[in-house]
């Protein structure tokens, strides 16, 4: 596989990693949600197999396989058991509505992509357009935060932002060193496990996992 | 090997206590443990006082004489609130406020929260500060709600939530690091050790330093709580147990603000210019303003002196924006005196909030009739807190004072713009709490004594007379952040 | 032999106005298929326009010129736009003078025109049918034109036909913006032509008609150009998503063999792509008319990020 032809999967895989990213910003219901999440994971990690088959880094192998057993096994499988249990079907509305919302996306793109114009100019990877796209993900993932009321969404975006530092830690560099990866792999995995626990904490205590219902703590005049 | 000691034995306690944490002699083992970790910390302290800056663990610890303060304050804090946690613990647990499996969880992740922390600081990997920072974050979180109360629940959701996406953000800075240092190191764990990133730290990207220090910013400045991104803090800290809040406010905001420290040295390295320490000012000097204002508005006591914390980890980040070897010792002897008197107070105010079973401000009354340790101990850790002198806490906000006035004279009417309101405010507040008569419903308790007197007497004694050591510690941390 | 560009451009109407209704009959029959009934075979439109010219029209008394003008003037714009498009040899000589935002215009005129005549006698199903057009229009536009914008930076030309070659001479193998132009093209294509997922062309029911409701009062050769000109419209963009997409099989000249090929490739793509039409129309159901924004806004967000991952991905 020649360097051309690797760069273009992996720009046709970003491109699919956004599309992903910009269809989560706009799903309603929560199965959606986590099937696209599940995709993201998987075109995330074809693309870091791929970077590391051309550039010969082995590294890369054992971080696609990481990625691939938590993101696109692991914890879809808790989301989808946690859904099943808290019985949640649909999406409570948006606070902003949804073309606004992917006007705003797309405004994020052009953002991120000015952004990371000083880190491209000294990049000579075969991936460096690639981190724009990344810290788009990013930042769709934190839009995705701000403008759900339902926490498992808030979640998802969470995670779908931690999607995109993974792809920017490989896609500005080749990938991180490995016992970083590990790390931040444990980290992801324990508040996995938390935010499982807090869902059921709100559910029985709030009855609902709408988020707008935690706002009480205010100052009081 | 005290290193080793230093970090195996929380681990090893969390464990422990994992099982037995909520049998009679939980508290003592926590005590234990908290105790052998600050004894393996002052030994350590001493190595590096006397040895200089030492390399372990085959380049992946690093400690130097501004880690291993924070190390062995971070010990010693952790040890005395975990001497006042046995009682209060004691009361909340016989109050049915905590569950037999909320007594074993909190003891675990106390001490495993202690471990992260050590870790956070002993670290020479840039990468693996962040995971210790994550972790400490994280083993945190599920201790905020753990009263399951509505509120506890919302102030535990707020905390994951805010301080995931800083964190995230700090990870994205971190990229960026290792992407610049790549350049120039290679490859490989060598890229992120802070030693060598220090001494290359000339010929690092400007440009990329500087985007990668913005995000570092927003990400450590999250959980150092600096204004506007500081809406997790107040929640978290008056939510949680009283001994959560105290590490809390006491350390975790310290080891925080340690890890930008470490950035910024590192980007002013690269840049030349002192657009790092600006940003940091400009946050500093926002905290400072805005906490102080805030906490003229408080009805909860905790949240409250949270804010307070909020306004002095402003006042350190500005010292150090402020970079001037003046300003930077300020800076260190700001971040100790704080802790020690905050964890103090939090102390008192975990006593006070069990003796009339509220945290409202306005139903505490009568403390010093009560019970003379809490009300004096509250009334001499908020003069503390607020700058009075003889204590500590104006000696260094004096010093930093001078620094500005020395350095950037124009910022100093804010400044002290914001150490007044914070007096009034909380002077104000905190007299009909402590005087007067105690009301009906207040009930007397078994207080633990030693943690509050201890930690007023060293408030005190920095305040009155310096310490040589202290004084040569601090220098020989100045020289390293040159 | 290779024919005169000008008998190309003949040929290239006359297959358009020919072989429009046997698409349509073939959609139709592929969704009779599909839900299980029988067909009314292939070259039932023709017979039905032909129907529609032996009739009489019938006139509203206060219908102005503008109602008896506007089939015309759609027929005409819809086969003038089927010179444009290369649905056989791009060796076209209107291709020269007029581009893909020509055609763009075009479709336009007819939209406008017809929802003037919707509104034109005052009834209530033609005013609404009007609006609902006009809203969908509205969005559908930008979506489109930045969708061509796309594929027009990716192919470096506005023409079709230089597209076309373009395609034929280069390597692109995995554009993303062509992947993002195309699915926002798919989109566009259900809007503009009026299919299910955005409006029913079998229904008469008030609550669902949209450019049913705009040609409701229509009657006799009117209405026969019109159906015309509708079949044709869904012809072209059939073949213009052919055309900016997958153009392998078109003439690059005017050769007639070639021309013949491009023909019989046509039809054979044409074919596939009803199969995908009708997939779509009985796979979905028809949206509510306030989330047709939500649609056509996706549709839009796609031809955007493609045109944006030209620029940060190529």
């Amino acid at each position: 596989m020649t360097i051309q032809v690797a760069a273009q999967i992996i720009g046709f895989l970003a491109a699919l990693v956004l599309l992903t990213a910009f269809g989560m910003l706009v799903q309603r219901r929560m199965t959606g949600l986590i099937h696209l999440f599940t995709w993201q994971g998987l075109f995330l990690s074809i693309s870091t197999a791929v970077v590391g088959f051309v550039a010969g880094k082995h590294h890369l192998y054992i971080s696609s396989l990481l990625t691939l057993a938590l993101k696109v096994i692991l914890l879809p499988y808790i989301l989808h058991v946690l859904v099943r249990r808290l019985r949640i079907q649909r999406e409570i509305e948006t606070i902003v509505n949804v073309p606004l919302t992917m006007l705003i996306g797309i405004a994020l793109v052009i953002f991120s992509y000015h952004l990371t114009a000083p880190v491209r100019e000294l990049s000579t990877l075969v991936t460096r357009s690639v981190l724009a796209i990344a810290l788009a993900t990013v930042m769709i993932g934190l839009l995705m935060m701000i403008t759900r009321r339902h926490a498992v969404t808030q979640i998802i975006g969470f995670l779908a932002m931690e999607n995109g530092l993974f792809f920017a830690a490989t896609s500005a560099t080749y990938g991180m060193p490995l016992v970083v990866e590990l790390g931040v792999a444990l980290d992801i995995l324990i508040a996995a496990f938390i935010f499982g626990i807090f869902f059921f904490h709100i559910h029985t205590t709030f009855d609902s996992l709408d988020v707008e219902q935690m706002a009480k703590l205010k100052e009081e005049d | 090997m005290e290193l080793l000691v230093l970090l195996l034995v929380p681990l090893f306690a969390a464990a422990v206590l994992g099982f037995v944490g909520d049998r009679k002699f939980a508290p003592e083992i926590n005590i234990l443990g908290s105790a052998a970790t600050f004894i393996a910390g002052l030994g350590l302290a001493l190595k590096v006082y006397d040895g200089g800056p030492m390399l372990a663990g085959g380049k992946f610890f690093f400690v130097d004489a501004f880690n291993v303060y924070l190390a062995v304050l971070t010990s010693f804090v952790s040890m005395t609130t975990a001497i006042f946690s046995r009682r209060y613990m004691r009361r909340e647990r016989e109050h049915g406020r905590v569950g037999h499996w909320g007594m074993r969880f909190y003891h675990a992740m106390f001490q495993l929260f202690i471990f992260a922390m050590l870790l956070c600081l002993l670290t020479n990997n840039v990468g693996v500060l962040w995971i210790a920072m994550e972790l400490a974050t994280l083993s945190t979180v599920l201790l905020v709600s753990l009263y399951r109360t509505p509120t506890a629940i919302e102030a535990a959701w707020k905390y994951f939530i805010l301080c995931g996406v800083g964190i995230a953000q700090a990870l994205f800075g971190t990229v960026l690091l290792y992407f610049a240092a790549e350049k120039v190191l290679g490859e490989g764990g060598e890229a992120l050790l802070w030693t060598n990133l220090r001494q290359v730290s000339g010929s690092l990207e400007p440009t990329v330093l500087s985007l990668a220090f913005v995000f570092l910013m927003v990400g450590y400045g999250t959980k150092v709580g600096l204004v506007p991104l500081h809406n997790w803090l107040p929640d978290a800290h008056s939510e949680g147990p009283t001994p959560i809040s105290a590490v809390l406010s006491g350390l975790l905001l310290n080891v925080a603000l340690y890890a930008l420290v470490r950035c910024k040295v590192l980007v002013d390295g690269s840049t030349g210019t002192h657009h790092a320490g600006d940003i940091m000012m400009g946050f500093g000097l926002l905290s400072i303003l805005v906490a102080a204002f805030s906490l003229l508005r408080q009805k909860d006591i905790k949240r409250m002196f949270s804010y307070s914390s909020i306004e002095h980890m402003g006042i350190a980040t500005f010292a150090f924006g402020l970079g001037s070897p003046l300003a930077t010792y300020g800076g260190l002897l700001h971040m100790l005196v704080h802790s020690l008197a905050k964890s103090s107070i939090f102390f008192t105010v975990g006593h006070a909030s069990q003796m009339h079973r509220t945290q409202d401000m306005d139903k505490i009354k009568g403390l010093i009739k009560g019970s003379p340790l809490v009300g004096w101990g509250l009334m001499f850790g908020v003069m503390a807190i607020i700058g009075m002198p003889p204590f500590g806490v104006f000696t260094s906000e004096f010093l930093i004072l001078t620094a500005t006035i020395k350095d950037a004279p124009f910022l100093t009417p804010f400044l002290l713009l914001g150490l007044g309101v914070a007096f009034a405010a909380l002077l104000r507040r905190v007299q009909p709490m402590v005087f007067g008569d105690a009301p009906s419903y207040q009930k007397v308790l078994k207080v633990a004594h030693l943690p509050v007197l201890l930690h007023m007497a060293m408030v005190l004694a920095i305040g009155i007379y310096l310490p040589d050591f202290l004084s040569q510690w601090f220098h020989k941390a100045v020289e390293l952040m040159k | 032999m290779n024919l005169y560009p000008f008998v190309t451009e003949i040929l290239q109407f006359l297959v358009l106005l020919g072989v429009a209704p046997a698409f349509a009959g073939w959609v139709k029959m592929l969704k009779c298929w599909a839900q299980g009934r029988s067909t009314p075979g292939l070259l039932q439109p023709y017979r039905d326009i032909l129907k529609l010219f032996s009739k009489d029209i019938v006139l509203a008394e206060n219908a102005s010129w503008i109602f008896r003008f506007t089939p015309y003037l759609v027929f005409g714009s819809t086969l003038l736009a089927g010179g444009i498009i290369p649905i056989l040899s791009t060796d076209l000589p209107l291709a020269a003078t007029a581009d893909v935002i020509v055609l763009v215009g075009l479709f336009a005129i007819a939209r406008f025109f017809t929802a003037l005549a919707g509104m034109d006698i005052g009834t209530a199903f033609g005013g609404m049918g009007s609006s609902r057009e006009m809203t969908i229009a509205s969005l559908a536009e930008p979506a489109m034109l930045m969708a061509i914008f796309t594929m027009s930076l990716a192919n470096k030309s506005t023409s079709l036909s230089q597209m076309v070659q373009v395609i034929y001479s280069g390597q692109t193998v995995l554009r993303p913006s062509i992947a993002f132009a195309l699915l926002a093209f798919v989109l566009i294509a259900l809007a503009e032509t009026g299919r299910i997922p955005v409006d029913n062309p079998a229904t008469h029911l008030e609550l669902t008609m949209i450019h049913e409701a705009m040609i409701l009062e229509y009657s006799g050769r009117h209405l026969a150009l019109i159906e015309w000109a509708s079949m044709m419209k869904l012809f072209l963009f059939f073949t213009l998503g052919i055309a900016a997409f997958f153009p392998w099989g078109i003439a690059a000249s005017g050769d007639l063999y070639a021309v013949c090929a491009a023909f019989f490739f046509m039809a054979l793509k044409l074919g596939i792509e009803a199969v995908v039409l009708v997939l779509i129309e009985t796979g979905l159901a028809k949206m509510r008319l306030f989330r047709l924004t939500e649609f056509l806004g996706s549709a839009f967000l796609l031809a955007t990020l493609g045109m944006l991952s030209y620029f940060i991905l190529e």
